[in-house]
């Protein structure tokens, strides 16, 4: 059992420390992915609290063998910031969803300037190639299923998990 | 089995996106607990992913604001709980205290009301203790007076249509004092009123003793009356009130003449 492995258990048990560090590790991250789907810094602040607060009272729900906690609560966000998507309210308030992706609001986030992986981070975006930004825009922050990135890239489903395997590995390169 | 080639397939990295089955899932769980360089690779890609999409974020909102969210949440569903358990419990003791209370201001009035009517009680035994006191004494005056040595008895009988009538002259010459038992008459119709009497037979001279205006409110009817006349006869007539000077005839209810000799 790792690090993070104990943490989800003591979180289980609802210790608020292990909440907390829980939160630390992810909560840019679920808050990125919810910003990505929205484009509105406000909603995204309470979406993501809303995403946490549904984790920590559906703790016992989760159980590892299913996936990574991360990817449970990844998988919470996305539902969250589709649901909010779709509601009448926000489909009046915003007429046109900006179509921009990840990689460009990565290359206009003035906030990663004095972050020490921005640098890094702004460099793989930059390098990396159209079919990478896709393929990771639809499987990480919009939670496609292989079939449809495969049928929405028109390229078998094989080749999905390949490619995809090549263009994290470049990330990885670049931030660990 | 081929580790490395498992690796390469890409299957983890669609595991970290959340794509695979739950078979899949479960399956990659298993060789993750059994092979330590799937572990290794699924963490690397979980940590740059999680750096990638941070990136994104223009910077979450910080815990503590989560926190009181939460903790507001927890306080919100512990305060009912706790909340019943005392109010529940508050009220039952408080409608306990309340008619504890009432009972016993009940319970007070009640004795009050006992010791008012008892006092009542008492007061009353007392006036009749008083009261009986008084009528033996009386009675024992009247029962001396009337067993007296020189005492005169004179019977006075019902008169024409008052033959039913009847009363008694006890007379004390040395007291000058009759006492007057008048038991057989009847209460004197309103407005009017008993008058007593003294008579002497030759020439014929009625002399009033005056009227008994307490007849009817007296118990024993027996009336002590002043007589300083040397009466030869006594008589009782009903008259209008206040008495009259001279006995109005038709109305003598009795009539009695006393005996020279006792």
């Amino acid at each position: 059992m790792d690090h993070i492995d104990a943490l989800v258990k003591q979180f289980q048990d609802k210790d608020i420390k292990a909440f907390e560090t829980l939160y630390k590790m992810y909560s840019n991250s679920i808050h990125g992915v919810v910003y990505n789907i929205v484009k509105d810094t406000a909603i995204s602040d309470e979406l993501m609290q809303d995403v946490f607060i549904k984790a920590w009272n559906s703790a016992e729900s989760y159980n590892s063998s299913k996936g990574r906690f991360f990817t449970w609560i990844l998988n919470i966000a996305r539902n969250a910031a589709i649901d909010k998507t779709r509601s009448k309210a926000f489909r009046q308030s915003k007429q046109n969803l900006d179509a921009s992706f990840f990689v460009d609001i990565i290359a206009g986030n003035s906030n990663l300037d004095n972050q020490t992986d921005a640098i890094g981070i702004k460099k793989f975006v930059n390098q990396l190639g159209e079919k990478c930004k896709v393929l990771i825009e639809y499987l990480y922050f919009k939670g496609y299923t292989q079939k449809e990135v495969a049928e929405t890239l028109d390229i078998p489903i094989g080749t999905v998990k390949t490619r995809n395997r090549s263009c994290i590995q470049k990330l990885r390169d670049i931030v660990l | 089995m081929d580790i490395k080639a498992y690796i390469e397939s890409g299957i983890l990295e669609l595991y970290v996106a959340g794509q695979l089955s739950e078979k899949e899932n479960q399956e990659v769980y298993q060789l993750m607990q059994q092979h330590p360089e799937i572990r290794k690779e699924v963490l690397e890609i979980e940590s740059a992913i999680v750096k990638l999409t941070g990136a994104v974020s223009s910077n979450a909102v910080k815990f503590d604001a989560l926190k009181d969210k939460i903790t507001d949440t927890k306080v919100i569903d512990l305060k009912p709980k706790k909340n019943n358990w005392i109010s529940y419990s508050g009220w039952a003791a408080s409608i306990i205290l309340a008619a504890g209370l009432l009972w016993t201001l009940n319970n007070k009035s009640q004795l009050e009301e006992d010791i008012k009517t008892v006092a009542t009680e008492k007061q009353y035994l007392e006036t009749q203790i008083e009261d009986a006191r008084n009528n033996l004494a009386k009675t024992k005056d009247l029962l001396e007076a009337i067993r007296a040595k020189d005492i005169v008895t004179v019977p006075l009988d019902g008169q024409g249509n008052f033959d039913s009538s009847y009363a008694k002259v006890y007379w004390n010459k040395s007291d000058n004092a009759i006492y007057l038992d008048a038991l057989g008459l009847p209460d004197a119709p309103e407005g009017k009123v008993w008058q007593v009497w003294s008579l002497t037979l030759n020439p014929l001279t009625p002399t009033s003793l005056g009227t008994i205006d307490d007849f009817n409110t007296d118990d024993n009817k027996i009336f002590a009356i002043a007589n300083t006349n040397e009466s030869q006869a006594f008589g009782i007539t009903l008259e209008p009130e206040g008495g009259s000077e001279t006995p109005t005839m038709e109305q003598l209810h009795t009539l009695g003449i006393v005996n020279a000799t006792p």
